[in-house]
């Protein structure tokens, strides 16, 4: 029997969706192994976030305590590691969010195990699972092993579905190891606040790069009257012309929405390795021969500043 | 100040890899190497933080065969004092690359060990999480600033880490905002793209480079076994994305949006 521990990302006050997902992708593991899915929260005041995931068919460990109120890696690790020794974990899972990369290696390194990150999905017969993982910033797919008895991985949200609320798993409660002496102190979090939908969830994403040349406002124009997201290049963020958590791409966000709208983006590997698995690609760039063509669906060529507006005004007129 | 900084020699990001067609590795055949980029923004940052400081010492480690010399050199001649190569004839997984670094920081003793957040063939950004959790330090990854990289302050070529009173200050970029984190020496941190502009190697930095010392280990000498946690057993092409159509105009697009793919 091969026990899946989840390893949830939330918000304080709510379950990341992206840990849904990963849950989905925990469930397929424990299908295969035959073992059972476990959930853990970890923070302080998270209580709702714990029942969330539980009501999603899961029993949840909940270590809720102002010692571990910020993620911090050396802390947290050693919770997820007392986690997975009582829950007698084979598999430790986690979406691919910034806290889980901190966090999951240090994870790895507690239990012997041997890691995996960004999955994609999984091969192998039964209960022997390889791992797909993009290397080169996707432009190969690795089917991997691990071979130590105690695997830890972390999963790309977008290529699992969210897993569906389920009959309510119990939430009981998870004392803190001996944390030690921690060496890492929590100074500020500087929040960047967005009245738009957040980019790794929205249905449609409008993202701008360099040809924007630091005017985001058609971007942001287009995006408002279609109710989505704006997402971003690095080129864009390097310049500091959008807050970082924009960026998509090989280091970004990978996001998979319906609509993609990419405006002066020329399609460099590293980004589109964050955008490929939307359903529809547009992109509106003035160069025709720009790379991002040649992954469009549909494509247009001319100045962003002239065609947005267009665009705006051909979307009003219904 | 003594700083070590991981060196590890990837293929340019800039080129465009390929599965060979067993699926047993990718094509090499004219492809070119670099420092991994997020490690020369590793090595900047060590030699920014040694000007700041008036003194120190900057050690580049590089895991990988005799060819890594040349990323190793790379970084001597932005300026890093000098190299220690530690040799393998297989690549190693991140789970080993973090037990040799161990080895190597428990000899060499430095203050801060700064490590690019992935390697960009692998793509796995492990290294320096598990180095630390190695060695019981604290750690900070995705270190950024809070200003652009087209700042004064990044003109300036001041150090986004501060080391001050036995810890080190590090603004990092995680999901929802910049997060800002004392870490105490002796600490790992790993570089997020915005850290800092590394600085390109000048000639008399080169002419230099060529005399610093390289000291070469084996995983032996470490006593660290190298058989890897994670094995890969085969590569792929991922599905290709079809290249579809341009469309004239605007109204084509928007009439194609709503009434072909159905997404508006
Ligand atoms: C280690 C590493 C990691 C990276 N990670 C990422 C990542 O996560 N995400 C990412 O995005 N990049 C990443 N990059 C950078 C990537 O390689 C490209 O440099 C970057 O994506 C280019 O951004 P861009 O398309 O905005 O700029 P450019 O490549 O400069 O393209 C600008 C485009 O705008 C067009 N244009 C100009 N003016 C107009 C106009 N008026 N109207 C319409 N079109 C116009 C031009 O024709 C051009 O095609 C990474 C690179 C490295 C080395
Ligand atoms: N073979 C290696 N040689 C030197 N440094 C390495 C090596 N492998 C990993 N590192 C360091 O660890 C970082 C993260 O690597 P990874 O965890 O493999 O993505 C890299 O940016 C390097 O700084």
């Amino acid at each position: 029997m091969s026990n899946v521990l989840l390893v949830a990302e939330h918000l304080n006050q709510s379950l990341k969706k992206s840990s849904l997902h990963a849950l989905e992708a925990a469930r397929q593991i424990a299908s295969r192994s035959g073992g059972k899915v476990f959930g853990l929260v970890v923070g302080k005041g998270v209580g709702e976030v714990a029942n969330e995931l539980a009501r999603h068919g899961v029993e949840v460990l909940v270590a809720d305590d102002a010692r571990v109120e910020h993620p911090l890696a050396e802390a947290w690790s050693k919770v997820v590691e007392k986690a997975a020794k009582e829950v007698s974990a084979t598999y430790v899972v986690a979406a691919s969010g910034s806290q889980s990369k901190d966090v999951l290696p240090r994870v790895a390194a507690r239990l012997g195990a041997g890691m995996a990150s960004d999955v994609i999905g999984f091969g192998g017969e039964g209960a022997e699972i390889t791992f797909k993982r993009p290397m080169w910033a996707g432009s190969v797919i690795a089917e991997v092993e691990i071979t130590t008895p105690v695997k830890v991985l972390t999963v790309r949200p977008t290529d699992f579905s969210a897993a569906q609320p389920g009959e309510a798993g119990q939430v009981r409660s998870l004392e803190l190891p001996d944390l030690g002496t921690i060496r890492t102190h929590f100074v500020e979090f500087r929040q960047v606040k967005s009245e738009r939908p957040p980019l790794t969830e929205a249905r449609i994403v409008v993202s701008g790069g360099r040809g924007t040349r630091g005017d985001f406002s058609p971007v942001e124009a287009l995006a408002d009257q279609l109710g989505a997201a704006v997402g971003a290049t690095r080129a864009a963020v390097d310049a500091g012309w959008v807050p970082n958590d924009l960026q998509v791409g090989q280091t970004g966000k990978t996001v998979a929405p319906d609509l993609y709208i990419a405006l002066g983006i020329s399609g460099a590997i590293q980004h589109v390795a964050g955008m490929k698995g939307s359903k529809v690609i547009v992109a509106i760039n003035k160069d025709p021969d720009a790379p991002i063509f040649q992954i469009a669906d549909y494509g247009l060529v001319g100045d962003l500043f002239q065609v947005v507006p267009e665009l705006q005004k051909a979307l009003t007129g219904k | 100040m003594k700083i070590l900084c991981g060196v590890k020699r990837v293929e340019d990001p800039d080129q465009k890899i390929k599965v060979n067609p067993d699926g047993s590795w990718i094509a090499l055949d004219g492809i070119n190497y670099k420092p991994n980029p997020y490690d020369e923004i590793a090595v900047e940052e060590a030699l920014r933080l040694k000007e700041a400081h008036g003194s120190g010492e900057v050690v580049v480690v590089s895991i990988g065969g005799e060819e890594s010399v040349t990323e190793m050199r790379h970084a001597m001649a932005m300026g890093a004092d000098r190299g220690i190569l530690v040799k393998v004839s297989e690549r190693v997984d991140s789970d080993a690359a973090a037990r040799l670094l161990a080895k190597v920081v428990e000899r060499e003793k430095p203050d801060l060990v700064i490590l690019g957040r992935q390697a960009v063939d692998s793509d796995q950004g492990q290294t320096g999480q598990l180095l630390a959790e190695y060695l019981g330090w604290g750690q900070a990854t995705f270190a950024a600033k809070f200003e652009s990289l087209e700042s004064e302050e990044e003109k300036a070529k001041k150090p986004g880490l501060q080391v001050q009173d036995g810890k080190v200050r590090v603004i990092r970029e995680i999901d929802g905002g910049l997060e800002v984190l004392d870490v105490e020496l002796p600490a790992v941190v790993t570089t997020e793209l915005r850290l800092n502009h590394p600085r390109y190697a000048s000639l008399p930095g080169i002419m230099k480079a060529k005399k610093k010392p390289v000291e070469e280990l084996t995983p032996a000498d470490l006593g660290v076994d190298v058989t890897p946690k994670v094995k890969i057993r085969k590569l792929s092409s991922p599905p290709e994305r079809k290249a579809g159509i341009k469309v004239p105009d605007v109204a084509t697009l928007v009439e194609k949006l709503r009434n072909e793919a159905k997404v508006i």
